[in-house]
This record gives C-alpha cells, structure tokens and sequence, in this order.
C-alpha cells in the first residue's frame, strides 16, 4: 500500500510514500515536517491551509498527495527570501493584521497569490480574493490594509 | 497607597513606550509558519486519539462493547467512563465537566463522548471507532430554552431542583437556576410613566468560531509523571482541572501551552484534554488527539440561546421611570448561571430609579455551554437597546439623547448592585453623537442603528517574573496565554518601567512548573492583570538594581534613585557621580549579591467596568431580506491603550463577531435533536467580503485601579452589534427585528407581517 | 483504496469497467474528498483524469466551445471568448466556493456530483449545453438536463465517465445570466437560484428562452412556463411578473438548514425576474 511521490517544495526536490488517500496537508504537516499550513476544517471552508500548487492557490486538504508526483509546492515556509521577510509577511506584523495568527499563513498565500495575478486590486477585490480565508480574530480590518500596503510597495 | 500615586495616569501623561505600536516578538514566528499551535507539536511514539460520540441527543447507555476495538491490530488503548473514577471529591461542578468530557450512563448530547481509542495511525484508530459497539436506549430530548422550561418537558437531571428560590421546589426540573437584581420599585416606577413598552425577543444559540480546532498531545509516564502540549486560555486551569479530573499531582502534571489560535471563551474548560492524558496513561506512550471541525462545533462549548422579555416605562421628558426583564438562557446539558449574568448587564448603561431584572437558567440536550467573550450580554443588550430605541422613538425624541439623559455616570448605582466609579457611558455616547458617521446620509433600502454595551471586566490571581540577563537585557515569564498580542503590550509596560527600550525585553509564556498558578485569559483580563503584575514585579526588579548599585558605589540605597533606565546617586554628597546603567550593574551582579530579578503576585480586582457605543448603517433587500453591513463604527472607553493597534484589533475583532450573530449565525437543530451545520460552509461566519472596514475610535477614561489607567477592552465590543444592527435593520425595513440572527428567511417573514 | 492517473480517456474508462469495488473519478476533489473525509463515501479505486490528453482544453469551434472535463473553473474565467459568449454560464461557475476551491473544481465534477444547488448546472442547462461520456464500449452525448437524476444520483452507467463539456455557438442577439441567492457574499451554498437564456428578434422581442431553477427541487427544473411567461415580450413589468409567478409555481423545495420551502418559493421568483433582466440587457434589448 502507498504512492510513491516526487515533487517539488519551496524550491527543494523532495520525495514521501503516502496512503492513497492522504491528502496534501496531512503530507506537508506529518511527512516533510511543514507544519505552516494549518487545518481549521479540513473541508475546504476556512483556507487555513492554503498553498499554491504550480501555481495556482488551493487548499491543501483537499487535494491528494498522491496527486503530487511532478508537481511544485509553495508554501508559507517558502515565502521569506532566507531572512528577509515577503512585503506582505513585513505588513502584516506592522499593520497588526494577525491576532492569534493561525489563520495568518493561509491568508499570506492567497493574498500572494491575488497580488501575483492582480498587483493593484481594489479593496472590493482583496475582499473577494481572500474570502476563502476566515479569521475569527480581526474583522478583516488590518488584513485588507495590510494587502493594500504590500501591494503599494511591491510596485514600487 | 493613595491613588493617585498608584496611577501616574490621572498626574502625568509622558509616556515613552506605552501607547507606541511596537512589532509582537511572536510577529515573525507567526507570518514564516514557524509558530507552534496547539496540532504542530509531535512526541517520539505518539498515537492518535479519536472519540466515539453519541449520534442521539439524550440516550440511556445500556452497553458499551469494545473487544473487538481493542483486538483491532494497532489500537494500543480503549477508554470509556470506566476509565474515569470520581476524584471530585463531591465538586458538582468538576463532576459536570467530568461527566461533559465523558458520558456517565446517559448521553446528554448530539456529539457526547461515549468511548475514545489510542492507535498507531488515525486509520486504525478511525476502524477501532467502529468496531465499538454502544446499546442506547432512546430519551425523549429538549433543546428549546422555554420548552425545557415547561412543566412536561423531559428532565435531562433527577439532582437538579432550582437553585435561588425562596422555597425549593418540590420535583426536579430543568430550571437549574433562579436569579433577581434590582433597586427601587418597578410598580410604582410603570405607574408614573408616560409610555411603557413591553416586547419579547430571541436569541439563537452560536459558537466562538475559533479557527484552531482544540489539540492536546499528552505524555503520562508509569511513575505518575505527566506533560501536555495544548492549546488553551489557561494552562494552570486545565493542569489544575486535569490532575483533578485524573487523581494526578499537580506538581507533577506539566502543562505548556502552544500558541492559541482563538478561544474567545471557549478554550477556557477542559474537553478532549482528559481523554488525551487517561488514553496515554492507560497505552503508556504519548497520545495526539485533535478535534475535527464537527467536533468543535458539536462537542464543545458554544454560548446559549435565549428567549428575554423587556419592559421599560419612560416620562414624556425623556426620564425612565421603570425597566423590567426577564431572562431566561439555556446553558447546555448542566447546570450554569449564564442568564444570570445576562440580568446582571442588562440595565448596567443606564442610570435608573426602579429595575428589576429575573434570570432563569436551563438545560437543554445541547452541548455544555462556555464563556464567548463578554458571555451573555449581547443577548440582554439585544433585547433592551431594542426596547430603549422603541420608547424613545414612541415619546419622539432621539435615541441618542434618550440615552444620554439616562445614561449611567461616575457614582450611579448599578442594576447590579455596585456603584460605578469613572465611567466611560457618557463620552461613548457624546463621541458617537459628534461622529461623522452619524450624519452621513442613507442610502436607498438603508438603515442606521446605534446601541450601548457594557462587560464588567475581571481581574483575578496573576504572577510574573520579571528577570535581568547578564548582558543587561530583560526577559519576562508571564502565565497568561497571549491571545492577541499581550506579550508586547507586557514587555512595554516592563520597559516603561525600567526605562529600557522595548527591544531589550521580552516576554514568554511560561509553562505551569515555571510560575505560580495564573488564572486563564478571560474576562478581558490578560493585559489588565498581566500588566498590573509586569509593572509591580518590575518595581520589584527596580529596588533590587537600586540595591546593587548601592553597593557598587558604596552609598546607603535611600541616596539612588532610578530614572531612565540607569541608576542615579542623588543628595549633595552623590550627586555628581555618573549614573550606572541597567547593562553595567548587570554585569556586575555576580559581585553584588547574584542575579537581579522582580517578582510579584497579585490578585488585581478592580478590572474596571467597560462602555461602548456601536453605530452601524445596513442595507436590507426587501424582496430576500438579505441584510449588508454598509458601514461600522466602534466607540470604546479603553482606559489607557498600551499598544493601540491591539486595543483598535479587539474592538474590529468584537464587532465582526457579533455583526456574524446578529445577521446569520446560529446553531440549527432538527427534531431529532441533532446539529445540523456542524461545518463552515453551514455555520456563517462572516466573511472577508461580507465586511467593510469598522472603524474604530478610542476613548481614554484611565482605571484607578490600574497604575496607567488600563482597563480591559477585549470583550465590551461583542456586546452592541446584536442591538445596532437589528436597530439599523428595524430602520431599514420599518419592522421591529425581534429574533436573532436576522437570518433572510426570518426577516423576509417578519417583513410581510407589515404588509398584512 | 487504489489510486489510478491514466493518461487516455480509454484506459481511464477501462479501470472503471473493471473495478468490482466501488470507483470514483476525481477531477478538481472538492466534493469528493470532502465526502472522503466525512466518510460518506469510501473507494476502492480513485481514477484522477487529470492526466488525461485534452481534458484540461477548452477548445473553440464553430459549433461552440468543448470544455474538458478536467479544466477548473477558475480556467473559464480566463478565457476571454467563453466569457464573452457565455457570462452567465462562466459566472455561475466561478461562483463555486473560493479561490482555492476555483483552483480546482470543475464544472463536470459539479455536474456527476448531482447536488440540486449545484451552481454550475442551471446555467449550463439555460444555455443548452450537451456533455461528452465515454465508456469502454464508446461515447454518446446527452443534454445536460438528462444526467442528473436526483439528490447525488446520474444517469452515468458503471464504466462511464464525462470527457467534456460542450456549449453551443452563441446566437446573435443572446444573452445568458445566473443568480443564487446566499446569506453571506460568498462560501455558502445556494439556497435558491436561477439562470435565464434569452434570444431577441432586430425590435428586442424576445423570440426563444430557457429558464432553469436550482436548489427548489431535486434536480435543476427547466422551467417551461417561465420561458413562455416572457417569450413574445420586450420583458415588461407584466412578463417579468408572470415569469416570477411561474417560477414560484414551479418550485418544489424543501425546509432545511438552509432555508425553507416558504423563502425558496418567493425568491424564486425574485432571482427569475433579476436575472431575465440581466440576461435582456446582455442580448441587447433595451427596457
Ligand atoms: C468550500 C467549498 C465550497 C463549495 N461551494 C460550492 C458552491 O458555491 N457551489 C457549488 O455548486 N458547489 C460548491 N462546492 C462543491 C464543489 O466544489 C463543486 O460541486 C465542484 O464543482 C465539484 O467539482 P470537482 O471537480 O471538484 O468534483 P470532484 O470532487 O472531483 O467530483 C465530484 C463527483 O463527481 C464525480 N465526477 C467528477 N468528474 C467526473 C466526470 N468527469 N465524470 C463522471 N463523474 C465525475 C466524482 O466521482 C465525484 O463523485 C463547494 C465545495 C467546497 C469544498
Ligand atoms: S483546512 Fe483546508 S480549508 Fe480549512
Ligand atoms: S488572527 Fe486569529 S483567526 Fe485570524
């Protein structure tokens, strides 16, 4: 029983045997040690656990790992470049956009992944972007003022 | 100490770090996924722990076979209530959570845990779930407030008799509480009033909504010994409930907190946290065991629902002459005392001759209610905003004003007993009158609403140490859990102090063999108290390095005083030497007489109650009852705000909540007693494009009973919205909105009872 | 549990023939492993058809547009000449829950996955749209009205799967528009909903519609006396009355978690007469 898996994480080739039922996030979390994406529901509902997978944003619980085999990863552990924070990670720790921050990886992801595709989103369109990603915490506040700052300086 | 010594506050207002909006030292470990929450933790050896749960919502236990579980390859343990002797000692209470965290004979809820498993992988342990079989026999069940009030309804308790009348009652029943606060006489008061309005409301049952689902990784060692990982408000509370609950020391049962991912109130009880510890003990290897999303929001402790009769009776002039309420809240499947809490805030913004508030508390088949953030308020606030926005209009004068003439003030007594010191009701209302908001113009389909809330704010037993390194930094273990950036907001009070720069303290949580005990983060306690004790203990820390710099001179410590950061020789035999700063006096402690360090326990009442006034503009379809929240704006009385992008956080943070319970939240039952939107998808939190930006604006009313004025903010903001936005929603639609959420079936509905 | 990525629609339909177990296709997941998880369902053989040659195209010709099996929603959105000619159709299927789940849902997965809110399905079935099934023994096409069959049930023969999607070339002087109706702005599930396909005569008459209703029933109902309600009007007050009417009178929903029968009714006819509105204004017609 198992798949045998090669693909591509944060840059770095890796390799795991997993059930044929596990799904991403239980890989990413219990396999490669990547505990960043967190599962709030494991259905899809709340984007916890959010990485973009060759190049597209989904949510790694509803995804396979079995599916993986030649496929790129990016996750919040990639975000970083070595030491120097994403201008997001940066707005997101000035502008006080996380309280408990366990939503705060999924929503750096999929606020990556809108800037990437849109560099200059209206607010109506960071709210839609991101209404995948529930936060309990801050009211969504400090979340959209941070994107919108990020995305001020990434273009600079 | 006289206050105005303890509260430089109220004297002087030159603070240099508090009140600056420095970066969290967990920022970094929080936005690069490296932070540890409550599931990222992993012991060598660990199992997986999964719970059967009763799919019935009241059952009689007949049998419960695990021998084919336990046979099952890869399952290292079975538990059930057998597990679980009483260590309670006769504790009712701790018996109740006992019994919550493990069906005793009956399941008393859709989702009680009946038997829990410990194996090598969750696929074993998810085929071991199924191999156990349980016998129930089928109980009538009651999940409704008022219905399990009525005299027929199915008693879940033969040992509950309400509690609080004048005679007990003579049969048992599933009103477990009675409850009366008030002054002055209501009659009389009903009497003299030129209008009275009387209206019932309802208030549906919801749930903190944390995106952290509850996660204990436990580790009992056949010599007694324990350690427990887990996500909570309170570590010394679950050490302490646990060690109870399983006839452990709790010297010897070490509880480290993970970094929380939102309670709200609700990880403020134990609920898998013993289960985790009686599967490991009985394996003998470390046990994981993480609720799913239907778990929590099946099994653990959502607020109550509610049903609340208001009645106020007012003078032309605008003078409440009476205000009357009754209510009545379920609190699960035990016994609580939510409603009365409820009674106790309900009047609590206004100044009122006569009042009288009755609280009944039930229990219903539904899970064991816990705290949510400012518990049971929202509801009371609900029902009287409403009823105060109704007499208002019906004696024609402005909401506002009404409730300006008639708002609490600095000596009042309250509905609840106490007489309120500095109060921040007026400036909230005098804010909210002068805002911008409340004049800017309405769309079409639009409405505006704007109620008051109050929370008591608790204090309670805290302890912080406070240590000097040797290269003459600082480092602080608090054992409050930090919920939303407390350990900056600490290690801030500790540098202002000092007289040091933020960055050279920091501060942890320490687990519960490092520090005395530490009551949870509740009551909007975390940085009232934690702070409170962080500055004594600094204090502390300050007299010693005043000591040590006394001896490096030579010179009695009563000639060395401390100011920005460094010790200063004063008189005139001194005066000239130069000062030795925190760093030098450090390095030398060796010398001086060992380690430098302040401590301080305290058990800081005088919380400092909380006002806030909400205005909300929403905009409701009049063809699906849709409602949308156009725009938001919160008014709160912080006392002194140490890092105010935390303290605006907690005011966003309770408006989106309450905003969600007063628009679609709500926990829905079938008739067979079963949740049925035990999922995201089903159970409506608001969304990032559901809300506007809330704006939020500060107040600063200090708390004499803090040294810089502080109070606790983190709960008051959940209070108004039920009330603003149901009365933005009245106003937009010209119906009365009684029953919360306002759900667009239910507003629909409401709305044609108008056409007719 | 076997998990298969054939690479050819033949050997994929070949595995599923074989199977004596229960076997399920997997396109973008976001029902099936939800199911998964919640163990409603549990396969013995997953066949992934994402590797499959072609089925992640969306191919143009002059008869319209193929769309694979495999391609995500999010994909639809992307392509400027299916939006132009089909917004209602791109719209409701980018309505499926968030970005992450776009990323990965398909229509065809909507579709087989046979929930009545499906929000994809009324307007694929407002526009006419036909689906591909292949099977070992060969292929046929249907209309889309003609697979579902109640709550979670096909038409679909053990063996046979979905290869495409397929719209027909828009006519001139149509229009297409879909709604739900959610409490939230968006994650929900619709609690009722409705797509409208108009075609207009040179003076804005409206010569030929389909209207679809979602979540009131079992299955998405074409509704053929809410057609003829607006069909031979330029959509005035009284047509758009009718057409709510029929549709309401259409409606055989039930009381659940997610709204009742009584609220499902009446919006029913709300979203018809919104979305027909829409729908007129796309096809040029001027109210
Ligand atoms: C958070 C969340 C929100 C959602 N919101 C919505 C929403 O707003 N509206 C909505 O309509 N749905 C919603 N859904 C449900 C789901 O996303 C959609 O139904 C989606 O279109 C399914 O497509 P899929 O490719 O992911 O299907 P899969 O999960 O891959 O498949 C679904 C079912 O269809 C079968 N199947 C798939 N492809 C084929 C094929 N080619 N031939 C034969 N059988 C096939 C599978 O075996 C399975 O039984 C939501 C789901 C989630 C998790
Ligand atoms: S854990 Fe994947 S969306 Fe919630
Ligand atoms: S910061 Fe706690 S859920 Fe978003």
């Amino acid at each position: 029983m198992g798949v045998h898996v090669r693909s591509t994480v944060n840059g770095d080739a890796v390799e795991f045997t997993c059930p044929e039922d596990e799904v991403l996030l239980d890989v990413l979390r219990n396999r490669l040690g990547l505990t960043g994406a967190k599962e709030g529901c494991g259905t899809g509902d709340c984007g916890a656990c959010s990485v973009i997978l060759d190049g597209r944003l989904v949510c790694s619980c509803l995804v396979l790992g079995a599916e993986m085999d030649g496929k790129v990863v990016e996750t919040i552990e990639g975000m970083a470049d070595g030491a120097k924070l994403h201008p997001l990670q940066q707005h997101f720790i000035d502008g006080a956009a996380l309280q408990c921050g366990v939503c705060t990886p999924g929503f750096l992801m999929a606020a990556d992944a809108l800037l990437r595709k849109n560099p200059d989103p209206t607010e109506e369109e960071i709210r839609f972007g991101l209404a995948g990603n529930l936060c309990r915490c801050t009211g969504y506040d400090k979340i959209v003022r941070a994107v919108q700052a990020a995305a001020k300086e990434m273009r600079g | 100490m006289s206050l105005d010594s303890m509260n430089p506050a109220l004297v002087e207002k030159h603070f240099k770090v508090i009140g600056t909006r420095v970066a969290r030292p967990d920022g970094v470990d929080k936005v690069t996924g490296r932070a540890r929450y409550g599931a990222d933790a992993a012991m060598p050896g660990q199992l997986v722990g999964l719970v059967l749960r009763s799919p019935h919502a009241h059952a009689q236990i007949v049998k419960i076979d695990i021998s084919k579980a336990v046979k099952l390859a890869g399952v290292k343990a079975v538990i059930t209530s057998a597990d679980f002797p009483d260590h309670t000692q006769g504790d009712r209470g701790m018996m109740d959570i006992l019994e919550n965290c493990m069906a005793r004979g009956k399941a008393l809820y859709d989702g009680h845990a009946v038997a829990a498993v410990a194996a090598i992988d969750a696929a074993t342990a998810r085929k071991a779930l199924k191999l156990i079989n349980v016998t129930y026999k089928i109980l009538p069940h009651v999940t409704d407030v008022d219905e399990a009030l009525q005299i027929h309804a199915p008693v879940l308790h033969p040992h509950i008799y309400t509690e609080g009348l004048s005679e007990k009652p003579t049969a048992a029943s599933n009103w477990n509480k009675h409850g009366e606060y008030g002054h002055g006489d209501v009659d009389a008061g009903f009497k003299e009033a030129d209008m009275v309005i009387s209206r019932s409301y309802k208030t549906e049952q919801t749930h903190q909504g944390y995106i952290e689902p509850h996660s204990a990784l436990a580790s009992v060692s056949p010599d007694g010994s324990a350690e427990m990982f887990v996500c909570t408000q309170g570590h010394f509370v679950y050490r302490n409930q646990c060690a109870t609950l399983l006839g452990l020391d709790a010297n010897k049962l070490r509880v480290t907190a993970s970094e929380i991912g939102g309670g709200f109130g609700g990880k403020t009880h134990v609920w898998a946290e013993p289960l985790a510890l009686a599967l490991s003990r009985k394996a003998n290897r470390p046990v994981k065991l993480t609720m799913s999303r239907e778990e929590v929001f099946r099994c653990t402790g959502p607020t109550s629902s509610t049903s609340i009769d208001v009645k106020i009776g007012a003078k032309k002039d605008g003078t409440i002459t009476a205000a009357w309420a009754e209510l009545r809240y379920q609190g699960g499947c035990f016994p609580s005392n939510w409603a009365e809490l409820g009674a106790m805030t309900a009047f609590a913004c206004y100044d009122l001759k006569n009042v009288k508030t009755v609280s009944k508390d039930a229990v219903v088949n539904r899970p064991k209610t816990a705290a949510y953030r400012a518990p049971s308020a929202p509801m009371a606030a609900f029902a009287v905003e409403n009823t105060i926005d109704e007499v208002a209009k019906a004696i024609g004068m402005d909401p506002i004003d009404f409730r300006i003439k008639n708002a609490a003030k600095q000596g009042t007594k309250s509905s609840y007993g106490p007489v309120y010191g500095p109060i921040g009701i007026g400036p909230t209302l005098e804010a909210a009158k002068n805002h911008p908001h409340m004049k800017a113009p309405l769309g079409k389909n639009m409405g505006r609403g704007m109620a008051c809330g109050f929370w008591f704010n608790f204090g309670g037993q805290t302890c912080v140490d406070v240590n000097v390194t040797p290269d003459g930094n600082v480092t602080i273990a608090q054992g409050t859990i930090d919920v939303g950036g407390s350990r900056a907001s600490i290690a801030m009070a500790v540098a202002e102090e000092l007289g040091v720069t933020y960055n050279q303290v920091r501060s942890i949580i320490a687990d519960t063999s490092s520090l005395g005990h530490n009551d949870m983060t509740d009551g909007s306690r975390g940085t009232f108290s934690t702070s409170k004790a962080a500055i004594f203990a600094a204090r502390n820390a300050i007299t010693v390095l005043r000591d040590r710099a006394a001896k490096i001179w030579e010179i009695p410590a009563s000639e060395v005083e401390w100011r920005d950061g460094a010790a200063h020789a004063k008189g005139v035999n001194h005066g000239n030497r130069t000062p030795l700063s925190l760093k030098e006096i450090a390095a030398q402690a060796g010398q001086t007489g060992g380690p430098i360090a302040g401590h301080a326990e305290t058990v800081a009442d005088n919380a400092g109650v909380s006002f806030a006034t909400h205005i909300a503009d929403v905009e409701t379809d009049p063809e699906t009852g849709r409602s949308l929240i156009k725009r938001y704006t919160v008014i709160q009385d912080a006392g002194k705000a140490m890092h105010p992008s935390y303290v605006e956080g907690q005011y966003q943070g309770g408006a989106a909540q309450g905003i969600g319970w007063a628009l679609n939240e709500e926990y829905v039952y079938g008739k067979d007693g079963r949740l049925q939107n035990a999922a995201f998808l089903d159970y409506r939190i608001p969304v990032c494009s559901d809300l506007p930006f809330i704006d939020t604006q500060i107040l600063e009313i200090p708390n004499p009973n803090h040294p810089y004025g502080v109070r606790g903010v983190g709960e008051t903001s959940i209070v108004p919205p039920l009330a603003a936005v149901s009365i933005a929603v009245t106003n937009a639609t010209g119906v009365r909105q009684t029953h919360i959420p306002m759900s667009p079936p239910r507003v629909l509905k409401s709305l044609k009872t108008k056409k007719k | 549990m076997r998990y298969e990525m054939p690479t050819t629609a033949k050997a994929a339909a070949g595995l599923l023939a074989k199977e004596k177990g229960r076997a399920f296709v997997l396109a973008g997941g976001t029902d099936l492993l939800v199911k998964m998880k919640a163990g409603v369902v549990e396969p013995d053989l997953i066949v992934d058809i994402k590797a499959i040659k072609g089925m992640k195209d969306i191919k143009k010709s002059a008869g319209g547009f193929v769309i694979g099996a495999a391609v995500p929603c999010v994909a639809l959105s992307e392509n400027a000449a299916l939006t132009k000619a089909w917004p209602g159709v791109v719209e409701a299927a980018n309505l499926i829950g968030s970005k992450q789940v776009q990323g990965r849902c398909t229509m065809s997965g909507n579709l087989c996955n046979a929930s009545p809110a499906a929000d994809s399905v009324p307007a694929l079935i407002a526009a006419g749209a036909k689906v591909s099934i292949i099977s070992a023994k060969g292929s046929r096409k249907v209309a889309v009205e003609d697979v579902t069959t109640g709550v979670g049930r096909t038409s679909l023969k053990k063996g046979e799967f979905v290869t495409a999607i397929e719209l027909p070339a828009k006519k001139p002087k149509s229009g297409d528009a879909y709604l739900r109706f959610i409490p939230r702005t968006e994650m929900d599930i619709a609690v009722v909903s409705c797509a409208v396909n108009v075609s207009l005569d040179a003076k804005g008459m409206i010569t030929k519609a389909r209207v679809v209703l979602g979540a009131v029933a079992i299955t998405a109902l074409l509704v053929k006396d809410a057609a003829s309600a607006i069909v031979g009007t330029k959509l005035d007050d009284a047509a758009k009355a009718k057409l709510a009417a029929a549709c309401s009178a259409a409606c055989k929903p039930i009381d659940d978690k997610r709204g009742t029968v009584e609220f499902r009714t009446e919006v029913a006819g709300v979203l018809a007469r919104r979305a027909a509105e829409i729908a007129y204004a796309r096809a040029g017609g001027k109210q």
